[in-house]
């Protein structure tokens, strides 16, 4: 559907965007997670043609829509997509009549207009405030007016600029929901801008992580949370073990770091004597007062530092730097005290070593 | 004191018996004032609208140029019309000196820079996220003129008034052009200093009192238009 092929944008001496190379498939969510100010956005009006790249391609189904392409030809792809920025600007005007901007752009007739202006506030659940004034509105109000705003002319292609950055949890959770629907109603293809790893995950077919301008990582929400390619996308996927090492040995697959204060089993490619970053998710590690017989490679001795709640969950930290997160109930049942002698268990599938 | 005091009730009672010559010079007046904003705002808000929306060498200069008009003197655009108009200027051949119509070609080029300075305002105080959308959702470049316009309609409705309220109360150019001629070219200012010359203070003092409750009249409409 979109193809975008070694695209540069450069403000003044700055490259926002460096050498991005991407594919979107007909019917896909993709979702491009990244830090504030990496060029997500810069992306995404790239993609609605906003804006022009400093060079490389964009192809729409095969189609090549650079700077050198009529004012015409952009305006006929911009209208098969609609875009929904971070901060919903909506018009001085009723919000019926907001909705109405992008069909009379295209030159519908009335009774059509008022046919689909109706149909998009049903599915937004806003039609009994057609008539309110658009300034009325809540914040969550007027993302899903923006929303109804875009869907409207019934786009191919939906782009979603941190679409629920400045809301609040139960719109957010509303928004989301819509974004579900749409997907499955009318298989547009979605492609999602978002600092919020979270939302990334729950939503996304394939998410692409950008840092620094550039496209580090792609993959199917799994890879990129359980698989980061370095220690920048690990860090912000939410990997706190993140540990320079150097492989010891490797055999068939299986390579021994030390870490932790100990020998460690990790599933690796990496060559013996190899330098390395070695990842592991909080959440995979498995806290217990007696040491566990079972299938799992690491078992470690450890002692709690520090004991630090966060909400449901609990974040343990060890003297030799593991950080752990168990539930709340999980370390009550143990009873865990800073101080205490504990073991810390982790399967070898869940390290991850990057470089 | 006294003759104050006494020169308002005689303006007064001029205005609600309506005075016939009072009643005259208003409707000639707005007839004159009305058609030149009319006129002017149908040239200089798309011309305004142009300049704000295309990027050309030598923009930042013309805005300045064009705000630093909104001073220009009320009697060099009289003498600009006068050179245009009289019988030996190269438009003298149309026979508009002394006429009305003359009046509002003056009162016209007058209002310009206020109609195109304050349009180009207006349109930049619209945000860029609202001009994002309208081109994310499909706009051509008219439509999201028209678009941008509609969005920055309270402050154009502001130029526009600012542009009335010139026209209304200017007397140098109505006077050079008009020259004041008594049931036809005779317009509120230029009878206020012709009345007050002649020493006539309480038409002169009605003719004032009228042509501050146009502008009040003009204000109050706009604000009704604002709130709604």
């Amino acid at each position: 559907m979109i193809e975008l092929k070694r695209l540069y944008k450069r403000y003044g001496e700055k490259d926002v965007l460096k050498n991005i190379n991407l594919t979107i498939e007909k019917g896909e969510v993709f979702t491009i997670i990244g830090p504030t100010g990496v060029g997500k956005t810069t992306l995404l009006r790239l993609i609605d043609l906003l804006e022009t790249p400093t060079s490389g391609k964009i192809y729409f189904d095969g189609v090549s829509v650079g700077a050198n392409v009529s004012a015409r030809k952009r305006l006929e792809i911009r209208r098969r997509m609609a875009m929904l920025f971070q901060k919903p600007a909506l018009f001085k005007t009723s919000v019926f009549d907001n909705i109405t901007y992008g069909l009379k752009f295209r030159g519908e007739v009335k009774e059509s207009i008022e046919e689909k202006v109706n149909r998009a506030l049903e599915i937004v659940g806003l039609v009994d405030y057609a008539e309110r004034k658009a300034s009325t509105l809540s914040g969550g109000e007027a993302q899903r007016v923006a929303l109804a705003r875009a869907i409207v002319t019934e786009p191919e292609v939906l782009l979603l600029d941190e679409p629920t950055a400045n809301l609040d949890p139960r719109s957010v959770e509303r928004i989301e929901e819509l974004f579900a629907r749409i997907k499955q109603e009318y298989k547009t293809t979605i492609i999602m801008a978002t600092h919020d790893m979270l939302q990334g995950q729950r939503l996304a077919d394939r998410i692409g992580v950008l840092t620094n301008g550039e496209l580090a990582q792609i993959g199917k929400p799994k890879e990129i949370f359980y698989s980061p390619n370095n220690e920048a996308i690990a860090r912000f996927v939410g990997v706190e073990n993140i540990i320079p090492s150097v492989i010891e040995s490797n055999e068939g697959g299986l390579a021994i770091v030390d870490v932790f204060g100990a020998k460690v089993t990790a599933v690796s490619n990496f060559k013996e004597g190899e330098a390395v970053l070695v990842c592991l998710r909080p959440e995979d590690v498995i806290l217990s007062r007696e040491k566990l017989k079972s299938s799992i490679r690491n078992v470690l001795s450890v002692k709690i530092r520090k004991i630090m709640p966060i909400g449901p969950l609990v974040r343990v930290t060890m003297e030799n730097s593991l950080v752990a997160l168990i539930t709340k109930q999980a370390t009550d049942d143990l009873e865990l005290k800073e101080g205490d002698e504990i073991y810390a268990t982790f399967k070898a599938t869940s390290v991850h070593v990057v470089r | 004191m006294n003759e104050i005091v006494e020169a308002f009730i005689t303006a007064v009672r001029l205005i609600i018996t309506l005075d016939p010559e009072v009643v005259d010079i208003t409707l000639l007046t707005l007839r004159i004032s009305l058609s030149a904003l009319l006129i002017g705002a149908l040239l200089f808000i798309p011309l305004g609208s142009l300049i704000h929306f295309h990027e050309f060498r030598g923009k930042r200069g013309l805005i300045n140029l064009i705000q630093t008009l909104y001073a220009l003197p009320t009697v060099v655009i009289g003498l600009l019309v006068f050179l245009l108009l009289s019988r030996s200027g190269p438009l003298g051949f149309l026979g508009l000196f002394f006429t009305p119509t003359g009046m509002v070609l003056g009162q016209v080029l007058l209002i310009a820079p206020i109609l195109i300075g304050l349009t180009i305002s207006a349109l930049s105080g619209v945000g860029k996220s609202i001009r994002d959308t309208i081109v994310s959702l499909g706009a051509t470049e008219w439509q999201a003129m028209v678009a941008n316009l509609k969005e920055a309609r309270f402050a154009i409705l502001a130029a526009v008034t600012s542009g009335f309220g010139r026209a209304i109360s200017e007397v140098g150019a109505a006077l050079m052009i008009g020259g004041n001629i008594r049931g036809y070219t005779r317009v509120l200012t230029t009878a206020i200093a012709l009345e007050t010359s002649m020493g006539n203070v309480e038409l002169s003092l009605a003719l004032g009192i009228i042509l501050l409750s146009l502008a009040l009249i003009v204000n109050i409409l706009l604000n009704r238009i604002q709130e709604r």
